[in-house]
């Protein structure tokens, strides 16, 4: 391996963007735009809501347009090599030049697609949801922003302008979380989450260094092209680059160790919730992995810990998900449970499976959680109209909605069956296909088997815990006042417009790589290909075939049956009281309940003899000991005394000086005459 | 020759300047003591002119140069100082203490 000190050229393979690809900068250039006039808006006319909602919406739209002539392009001739948009050169320094440039390739392509498809319809319900609140122009320019990072995240052609990306989206997400940051509730949240994130971003600039120290390259391209062949696989190098990368993922993909950010991220509106913190954002980490997917594959050993977290994530977290009573609280752990299931894939080496899950899991929890939030704006809304101080998120307030909220009670039922792999909904076909990975790689390495069985007890759990929540929430007797259930009613079109659109995407995502044996084709696998290439040679695939095959989805599809089935009965078998008076969870519910005290020990172990050696050692010791007293102060003192004692010459004496004078002139005249 | 003998006036005059500067407190007795050590040295050089040749005697006119003008600059200070304090006493002047 040649080390020279010169970046070596760019990727051989580089294709010439053309047609629609010229324009992917107007996906990311159309949001911007839309942030800097609400964020104009926001601050002179607060009040201009209706150009708030058309601007902000509007540019998603036209970015989805752009995105889809993309897609329509790419499909028609798909590229071999990524096409790069150069866009101006931003870091000429010595031998590293970073240029800002655009990738557009098929995994880049699909990513487009979700995050401004997704973004445009949670735009508009949006313009419902946030109708009353008074930072709605604020609120726009926020969520604009978010897409103009997530776009810079997506399209980014190398780690650094990946890496703009992701601390943006990290940015916008922290402003969105505390968007009503007059209660410290909330501010805080912010807070958390912009801190877990930061330990995490920590591990990706490392691989940064680690990459370029080894590879002399950050452009994705080239490092798929390099890694192969100067990086020993399996070696020590390559699973340090991998972990740290990982150690990014699990950061902004809220995975065990640093998940407990994201429940409490529920904190910010509910569309912000759906966008970031269930479609898009979070899913950035499997994005990372499926762009460096040649590294993780050079790493087995980074891949089986991939894996294995996010096989014991998804169960970890489906299990707390067990017993929340908050709704968004129950579709946050299920967000982390379906995080940990794409990072199974992609340590599996099912890349494709990951991203498929990504795309089918951004329909449906976007879903999920614009219908929680039809749920509260309706619950808010009966609450606000007869001055009642309940809270609105609690399920055990709620029962029956489904009378009057019937559109979001149809369509959070389809989201239920398909997070819960029922078929042919699309859920059903991308965790199937995780499942099925999960269990071939089994053959070869049996640890995989126990991954497989984490997964498959995640399944039960994310079934029984949604059809809870759809029982405690839509069936049974409504547990209002009959003064406040008079005034619950639907949401308004632009509301469950977005909601019906999703429903459909729900029903028929699941074709976008629908397998052989339910009369696909694998569309999926064959669109992202060429990306994945590299990756699968280094680490193939063992998908079951035939009885085996057949026999997995069986027991797949009982299981989710029999989840269903449990979180139906177990429920509604006894009655619910409201929150205020039912009694408080004990035992194994009760751990369930306050999450296994995740938060508790994080706080007793790391945050407290933080803050304390903060504030005793560093604070008190070395700041103001060692810093002020020793530095500033000692200094100054030192100062003061020597000229206090040069003052003392100063007598007023003109006998005392001339004294002096002639002392010296002695001196003087005895060292010259010497 | 007469070296031995001037010199020895010139040290006597020489300490008397000093000694004046050292104890007397009337600025205008400091300022004549002053002159007293610049005219001794004057007579040392002069003395050794005799011997040594004449670069001495140039130097004595240098010395009566500055001293002229020493004097006028001393002698105005002292006239502001005066006017200031209403003294010229030196224990007066001490504005400068630390």
């Amino acid at each position: 391996m040649t080390l020279s000190l010169m970046q070596e050229g760019g990727p051989s393979t580089a294709a010439v963007a053309e047609g629609a690809v010229s324009w992917v900068w107007l996906t990311v250039a159309l949001p911007l735009a839309g942030f800097l006039v609400n964020g104009w808006l926001a601050l002179k006319r607060p009040q201009a809501k209706t150009a708030v909602s058309v601007i902000g919406a509007g540019v998603l739209i036209a970015a989805f347009m752009v995105a889809a002539a993309i897609f329509v392009q790419l499909r028609g001739s798909p590229p071999e090599a990524p096409m790069i948009v150069q866009l101006w050169r931003w870091i000429p320094s010595g031998g590293l030049d970073i240029r800002f440039a655009l990738q557009v390739d098929q995994l880049s392509t699909v990513m487009l697609l979700v995050v401004t498809g997704v973004g445009s319809l949670i735009h508009v319900f949006s313009i419902g949801y946030m109708r009353a609140d008074p930072g709605y122009a604020r609120y726009f320019s926020y969520l604009n922003l978010f897409i103009v990072f997530m776009l810079v995240l997506v399209l980014g052609s190398s780690l650094p302008v990946l890496f703009v990306g992701w601390e943006g989206v990290g940015l916008c997400s922290y402003l969105l979380i505390g968007f009503w940051y007059e209660d410290k509730a909330n501010a805080d949240a912010g807070k958390k989450a912009f801190l877990m994130n930061r330990i995490g971003d920590f591990g990706v600039l490392i691989a940064m260094f680690l990459i370029w120290w080894s590879l002399r390259t950050l452009d994705f391209a080239t490092i798929a092209e390099r890694a192969p062949e100067r990086l020993v696989a399996g070696g020590g190098l390559v699973t340090a680059i991998t972990l740290f990368l990982f150690l990014g993922c699990t950061g902004k993909s809220a995975q065990i160790p640093l998940y407990t950010w994201l429940p409490d991220a529920m904190a910010g509106p509910t569309p912000v919730s759906a966008l970031i913190h269930a479609a898009t954002m979070v899913t950035a980490g499997v994005y990372l992995v499926a762009r460096t997917s040649t590294l993780f594959a050079l790493a087995p050993f980074s891949s089986a810990v991939v894996a294995g977290i996010g096989a014991f994530t998804a169960l970890f977290a489906a299990s707390i998900g067990l017993r929340q009573y908050d709704i968004k609280r129950v579709l946050a752990y299920s967000t982390v449970s379906q995080l940990g299931y794409m990072f199974l894939a992609v340590g599996t080496g099912a890349y494709v499976a990951g991203v498929f899950h990504l795309v089918t899991h951004a329909f449906f929890k976007a879903l999920l959680f614009l219908g929680a939030g039809s749920v509260i704006h309706a619950m808010h809304g009966a609450y606000h109209a007869t001055h009642s101080h309940e809270d609105p998120q609690d399920m055990r307030n709620m029962g029956g909605l489904r009378r009057a909220l019937p559109w979001t009670f149809t369509l959070m039922l389809i989201a239920t069956l398909a997070i819960a792999g029922i078929p042919p909904l699309a859920g059903f076909f991308s965790k199937d296909e995780i499942l099925a990975a999960a269990f071939g790689r089994g053959s070869v390495e049996p640890v995989w088997f126990l991954f497989w069985g984490m997964g498959l007890l995640a399944a039960l759990m994310t079934a029984y815990y949604m059809m809870r929540l759809m029982t405690m929430t839509f069936l049974g007797e409504s547990r209002l006042a009959p003064a406040e259930r008079e005034h619950l009613h639907e949401a308004p079109w632009s509301m469950t417009g977005p909601l019906v659109i999703l429903g459909l995407l729900t029903i028929v995502g699941g074709l976008i790589n629908l397998p052989a044996f339910a009369g696909g084709h694998h569309g999926l696998d064959a669109w992202l290909e060429p990306v994945m290439e590299t990756a699968a040679r280094v680490m193939p695939l063992h998908m079951p075939h035939g009885q085996t095959e057949w026999l997995l989805i069986g027991g797949a599809v009982v299981i989710a049956a029999t989840g269903l089935l449990l979180g139906w009965r177990l429920t509604s078998a006894r009655p619910i009281l409201p929150a205020r008076e039912a009694p408080g969870d004990t035992g194994l519910s009760l751990v369930l309940f306050r999450k296994y005290y995740i938060d508790e020990i994080y706080n007793a172990v790391i945050v407290k003899p933080l803050v304390t050696i903060s504030r005793f050692v560093l604070w008190k010791g070395v700041d103001q000991g060692l810093i002020d007293g020793a530095g500033a102060h000692g200094s100054a003192g030192l100062a003061r005394g020597l000229g206090w004692l040069g003052s003392r010459l100063q007598s007023g004496q003109l006998g005392f000086y001339i004294v002096v004078f002639l002392i010296g002139a002695v001196w003087l005249l005895r060292a010259v005459a010497r | 020759m007469l070296l031995g003998p001037a010199l020895l006036l010139s040290a006597v005059l020489f300490t008397i300047g000093v000694a004046g500067v050292l104890l007397r407190r009337n600025a205008i007795v400091l300022f004549m003591c002053v002159e007293l050590m610049l005219n001794a040295v004057n007579l040392s050089f002069v003395a050794f002119a005799q011997v040594l040749g004449l670069g001495g005697q140039v130097i004595v006119f240098f010395v009566m140069t500055v001293a002229a003008a020493e004097a006028a600059v001393g002698l105005a200070i002292i006239l502001a100082v005066f006017r200031h304090t209403r003294s010229v006493d030196l224990k007066n002047i001490n504005l400068l203490q630390g």
